[in-house]
């Protein structure tokens, strides 16, 4: 199978064209940077969703789409949002159509279809652009609800949700948590006592080759995605610190408090935006304090996936990884 | 004397308005039937449900016809469940029931006929109707609150169709004495009758608040809804005027003449009963039960007037009907368990020793603490036996009879166990709740089984009175007349000898009465209420001598040996066994004030050689013993055999203890209040287990199911397991198969006979065993725990059903990953919960730690991996989402060892949602 991965770039992305390739598909990327794997016999091609001419051209010959490329950002212009996560999706779904492609794997988040309050064991609900927090969420939600109805025989679109993707090389979630906690500025939200479910680079980008050998039979479905290790999140910046090698967080901000300053920060860096993201954002302070995580059953039993590194294995790794860079 | 509603406007009938929640618009229909009783060729239209016309398309041929008839100010969509269920059933080649529920006249969307309908009248308009239906099959009639009565009306005067009698709260009779309910008072006052149900909706709306939980807004709209206008709820008022207040009201005869008819009925009866209700009080069903003694009776614990709606009533109906299917057709075939009368050959009464020994002036008892600051209170056999009869003959004399119910309110001691004695022995049943259920759960369960006569001391008789706790009230202490008259006490156990007395010397023949038979029913126990909501256990006298047998048997207990009964439902079985019994120097409602110098004295005072002590009281002893002296260690190396039981005891508890009686065996028996002492392990044989259990783990191989061992049934006693699917369902055929785990099924001549008013749970209880088979006159009880059974037939106890954990890859049991927990150093005690919906839970550890924590908080880095890496072999890899350290985990009373964790659950959650702050559980 020639199977398109878009945003290939990032630590997923990488993740997830390198295990397409292993699966013995031929694999080639998109996206606006090197992805840095031509190496490994997986062809790149550079180019910008929002620019349809590249698009077109990229799809030209894939059985298969994998579409992760998206703008991922905490803040910034709305417009921009749309353009590259909605416009460029629809983009994509009709260049894909049109090739002839197959199966399509949206690669979305489990913010499409949850805001502000916290998730105990749900399963994926549907996406819901009007109550997401966030341009980010906000797009996502609607890019999702435009995949799946793009369904149709001959053309097996499925959504996987991989929530709090992180491992080693990750310049989001890990080099943020411990570039703060280095700098003294990482604080627990509340008691830090939020159960809250992450998924290892690895297993996320497992589900999403499964869910690209199983569309055929899954199609039209979306899949929340993750260890199915939940952990306070005190626990797990702990965790994440020690790999580290930083000093965990001690100190303590009230969750709504948070949530409160998250809104202002968010308000003030749009009338002053700079080219740094806010300290806090009222969705990254809901995301710390309530819990997240979610029934996996489904997930698991549909696509006939199981995570393969835990948690402790997955932090014996990233450690592994700092140690090895310092 | 004119009703308010005597003049009522006319209005036809009419079908309900389409859309109303839950009912389908094919089950309704109008009916016209002829009036009886008048001269005039007057007929009535009747909005009725009838499922008839639904199954005779589907080609259905009823059994029977549920005749259903509501009360004030409900209509027939009160029924609407049943319909629904019954039809669905049907459909679905079930029993085939039909199902009709009428409109009374006045009411719901029946016709407004424009004159009053009291009872009598009522009675002959609903066999009007079933006279132009036509119905002539069996009959099942089935009411709620008036509804019941004009149902029981019928019931009564139709003995030839009906079959069976179902009731809703209800009631037939005032009982003397008593008033009517305040609220119906209330509303009864000329004053404000009308204005309060006819001119305003107030007695509907105040009515449709009754319900628990409370009804959406769309129901109660429903039931709203044929009563929309002052002039549609006419009826309303007519039917509060005809509530016949006194020997004057016009349906006073009426209502005698119908609750002397039900008590003459012999028809299967059921009633489903919501305890909750301001007016038909448990009062009331305690009056029917009298009048039907062979009726089933559930009364569902948080539910109210409009059981209806807080309750699956349907199913149950349905089931019940079911069961008197199965019932008759074992009757047909001749399979009627036989009646066991008093004196068969060899039986032993539990007075038995009372009468052997009525001459001896051997020890029978000793109350080591009868009061502050007194001496050890010693009572001979004769004494014993003697108190024994005078209080019976008293008891007698003052109306309490054979089945009678006498709540006993006395602390543990000589008196409670005179009275015990007296009142089993004249064929009373004796209720006993632990005051470790606290006031609230004591007036739940009083009220619940609803005694006749009250004996109790000052605390007992004083929370009687406050709380209103029915029944005649006998005091054990004398009081000064203006607080005996407060307290509502009428006799002390003083008077009731003295009255034995009089009778005695006057020279009439002072005879008790003839033994009540083994299967007469001779104790209701409450459970410690750590498992749910107390319930009532029933056992008839057979059951409870074969608890003494079982003692005696295992333990050799008996004439001659000295027994110290620190454990509630032991300390009263030592006359029983005839063994010299010491109740130590503690306060009963708290274990563990029990000190070790308490027990050595009360063993001194026996020369005892069998002790029985609570886990929780076992602890204090240990904790206390470096104060014992020579002599109290003298009398403790006479001990031979000591046991402790009601919750699991450690190995190093046991073992310390054992240190303080080095010439005893060290026991600890597994049972509840619904089947004392079903299997026994002593030190030695946990000691083995241990030593095999290291020796595995040594060997690197896997650690099993684990759970506390409680070793090998008696025996008498059968045991089974019936497995758990994957759901945490007790669904399997119960088996002895090793190494399944699954809910524990047991049998023993020594279990309970059933709940008390409790027959849904009951059904529960016997679920898939040999005794669900109808007349069988086998006994088993779902234990409610979980556990399996090793290839040497010992029994390993794993938790309670509901606190099994519902993972996303299968079932947890907690008490196995908790003991490899409990092995770590800083762990004092450790509970494992489950956190998120059924089956996607997580695992939650909650522990104690050593010195315990100061607040709660998520364990630190290091305790937790240590918490995770116990834990994970025992819950066979599935990991441990988070790890709490609270300074202390919330225990019963009664046991100070079982641990709620459905609430600890529930309190995890919340922390571990982020929503809740770092409470103490």
């Amino acid at each position: 199978m020639k199977v398109l991965v878009t945003g290939a770039s990032g630590m997923l992305g990488r993740a997830v064209a390198t295990g397409v390739a292993l699966a013995g598909n031929e694999v080639r990327t998109f996206q606006r940077g090197p992805s840095g794997l031509a190496v490994s016999g997986i062809e790149d091609i550079r180019g910008s969703l929002t620019d349809g001419a590249a698009v077109t051209h990229a799809v030209q010959g894939m059985d298969a789409i994998v579409h992760l490329a998206a703008k991922v950002s905490l803040a910034g212009e709305a417009a921009e949002f749309d353009a590259v996560n909605v416009g460029g999706t629809r983009d994509l779904l009709a260049a894909a159509r049109a090739a002839g492609a197959a199966r399509f794997v949206y690669v979305s988040s489990p913010s499409v279809a949850h805001a502000g309050v916290s998730i105990v064991g749900d399963d994926a609900r549907v996406a819901d652009p009007g109550h997401a927090s966030g341009d980010y969420a906000r797009t996502k939600a609607i890019a999702e609800l435009l995949a799946l109805a793009a369904d149709a025989p001959g053309f097996a679109v499925v959504a996987v949700r991989p929530h709090l993707v992180w491992g080693p090389g990750d310049t989001q979630l890990i080099a943020r948590i411990v570039d703060r906690a280095r700098r003294g500025r990482l604080p627990l939200l509340g008691d830090g006592a939020a159960l809250i479910d992450t998924t290892y680079v690895e297993n996320a980008a497992s589900a999403i080759v499964a869910a690209l050998g199983r569309a055929p039979q899954v199609h039209g479905n979306a899949y929340v995605v993750t260890n199915g290790e939940p952990r306070p999140v005190a626990d797990l910046l702990a965790g994440i610190c020690a790999a580290a090698g930083v000093a965990p967080p001690t100190w303590r901000v009230p969750a709504g408090v948070a949530r409160a300053a998250g809104s202002l920060i968010e308000a003030a860096w749009r009338l002053r935006p700079g080219t740094d993201e806010p300290p806090m954002t009222r969705f990254l302070a809901e995301q710390l304090s309530t819990a997240h995580w979610f029934d996996q059953r489904r997930t698991r039993a549909d696509l006939q996936w199981q995570p393969a590194v835990s948690l402790d294995e997955g932090l014996a790794r990233l450690a592994a990884s700092y140690a090895h860079t310092d | 004397m004119t009703a308010p509603g005597s003049r009522f406007p006319l209005a036809a009938a009419s079908l309900p308005p389409v859309g109303l929640p839950g009912l389908d618009a094919r089950f309704s229909r109008l009916v016209t039937a002829a009036e009886s009783g008048g001269d005039s060729q007057t007929t009535r239209d009747w909005h009725i449900l009838d499922n008839a016309a639904v199954l005779a398309e589907a080609g259905i041929t009823p059994i029977g016809t549920i005749l259903c008839v509501h009360g004030n100010p409900t209509w027939s969509y009160l029924w609407r469940r049943l319909v629904e269920k019954a039809t669905e059933d049907a459909l679905d080649g079930g029993s085939p029931w039909r199902v009709i529920a009428v409109d009374q006249l006045e009411m719901g969307f029946s016709e407004r006929t424009g004159v009053s309908r009291p009872l009598a009248r009522r009675v002959r308009d609903l066999g009007d109707l079933t006279d132009a239906l036509g119905l002539d099959g069996p009959v099942v009639s089935f009411g709620h609150d008036w509804g019941g009565v004009v149902s029981l009306g019928w019931a009564v005067d139709h003995p030839d169709l009906l079959a069976d009698v179902m009731l809703l709260n209800t009631a037939v009779h005032q009982p003397k004495g008593y008033p009517i309910p305040a609220p119906l008072r209330l509303t009864l006052r000329r004053s404000i009758l009308r204005l309060a149900t006819v001119t305003t909706p107030g007695f509907l709306e105040t009515t449709l608040a009754l319900a628990h939980p409370a009804l959406s807004a769309a129901v109660k709209d429903a039931y709203r809804a044929p009563y929309r206008g002052a002039s549609r709820r006419a009826g309303i008022g007519g039917f509060v005027a005809d509530i016949p207040v006194d020997e004057q009201h016009e349906s006073f005869a009426e209502l005698a003449r119908i609750s002397e008819g039900v008590t003459r009925l012999q028809v299967p009866a059921l009633m489903l009963w919501g305890p909750r209700d301001p007016i038909f009080s448990d009062r009331y069903l305690d009056d029917l039960a009298d009048r039907l003694p062979h009726a089933d009776i559930h009364r569902f614990e948080g539910s109210g007037h409009l059981v209806a709606e807080d309750v699956d009533y349907a199913a149950n109906a349905l089931a019940w009907l079911g069961e008197q299917d199965a019932r008759a057709g074992a009757a047909a075939a001749g399979a009627a368990p036989a009646d066991a009368s008093g004196r068969d050959a060899g039986r032993q009464p539990l007075w038995h020793y009372l009468e052997e020994f009525r001459e001896s002036t051997d020890t029978a008892i000793i109350d080591m603490a009868p009061g502050r600051g007194k001496q050890p209170l010693v009572v001979s056999w004769q004494r014993l036996s003697r108190r024994v009869e005078q209080i019976a003959l008293g008891l007698q004399s003052v109306g309490v009879k054979h089945g009678d119910r006498v709540s006993l309110l006395v602390p543990p001691g000589a008196d409670l166990t005179a009275v015990l004695y007296a009142c089993v022995r004249i064929g009373a049943v004796v209720v006993v709740a632990d005051a470790g259920l606290g006031l609230r759960g004591l007036t739940r369960a009083v009220r619940g089984a609803w005694p006749d006569h009250v004996i109790g001391a000052a605390p007992g008789l004083a929370a009687a009175r406050a709380l209103g706790w029915p029944g005649q009230k006998i005091s054990t202490v004398a009081f000064p007349p203006a607080v005996a008259r407060a307290l509502g006490v009428k006799h002390t156990l003083a008077s009731l000898i003295a009255r034995a007395g009089s009778i005695q010397t006057l020279g009439e023949p002072a005879v008790l009465p003839e033994w009540p038979g083994a299967d007469d029913i001779a104790a209701v126990l409450f459970t410690s209420g750590s498992t749910g909501p107390a319930k009532g256990v029933v056992y008839r006298h057979s059951q409870l001598e074969a608890v003494r047998d079982a003692l005696a048997a295992q333990y050799g207990v008996g004439p001659g040996t000295g027994l110290v009964a620190g454990f509630a439902p032991f300390a009263l079985l030592g006359p029983a066994l005839g063994c010299r019994s010491v109740t130590p120097d503690m306060d009963v409602t708290s274990p563990k004030t029990l000190t070790a110098d308490a027990v050595a004295a009360a063993v001194a005072a026996v020369d005892a050689t069998v002790v029985f002590l609570s886990p929780a009281a076992l602890a204090n002893v240990v904790a206390t013993s470096s104060s014992l002296d020579a002599d109290a260690h003298r009398a403790l190396a006479g001990v031979q055999t000591f046991l402790s039981a009601g919750a699991p005891v450690p190995e190093a508890l046991l073992a310390a203890a054992g240190r303080l009686m080095p010439n005893a065996g060290a026991h600890t028996p597994y049972g509840m209040t619904e089947g004392l002492l079903l299997t026994d392990i002593d030190l030695t044989g946990i000691r083995e287990l241990r030593v095999a259990r290291q020796a595995r783990e040594a060997q690197g191989l896997a650690a099993g199911a684990g759970g506390v061992c409680v070793g090998r049934p008696n025996a008498t006693t059968r045991l089974r397991i019936s497995a758990l699917d994957e759901n945490g369902h007790a669904v399997g055929e119960p088996s002895q198969a090793p190494d399944v785990t699954g809910e524990i099924i047991v049998s023993a001549p020594h279990i309970k006979s059933h709940y008390d008013r409790l027959w849904s749970t009951d059904r529960q209880a016997v679920r898939g065993t040999p005794a669900e088979a109808p007349a069988s006159s086998e006994r088993w009880h779902r234990t409610g725990d979980v556990g399996h059974l090793d290839a040497e037939g010992r029994l390993w106890v794993e938790g309670r059903m509901p606190h099994l954990i519902t993972t996303g890859t299968g079932v947890v049991t907690p008490v196995g990953i908790e003991q490899s927990i409990e092995t770590l150093a800083p762990i004092g005690r450790a509970a494992v919960v489950g956190i998120g919906p059924a089956g996607t839970q997580q695992l939650v550890v909650v522990v104690e730690t050593q010195p315990a924590a100061r607040r709660v908080s998520l364990a630190d880095s290091a305790l937790a991996a240590s918490v995770r890496e116990a834990s994970v072999r025992q819950a066979s890899g599935r990991p441990i989402a988070a790890v709490l350290v609270v300074p202390r985990l919330p225990t019963d009373i009664r046991h100070n060892s079982k641990i709620d964790r459905s609430a600890l659950s529930r309190w995890a959650g919340g922390i571990l949602a982020g929503q809740s702050r770092m409470r103490r559980p």
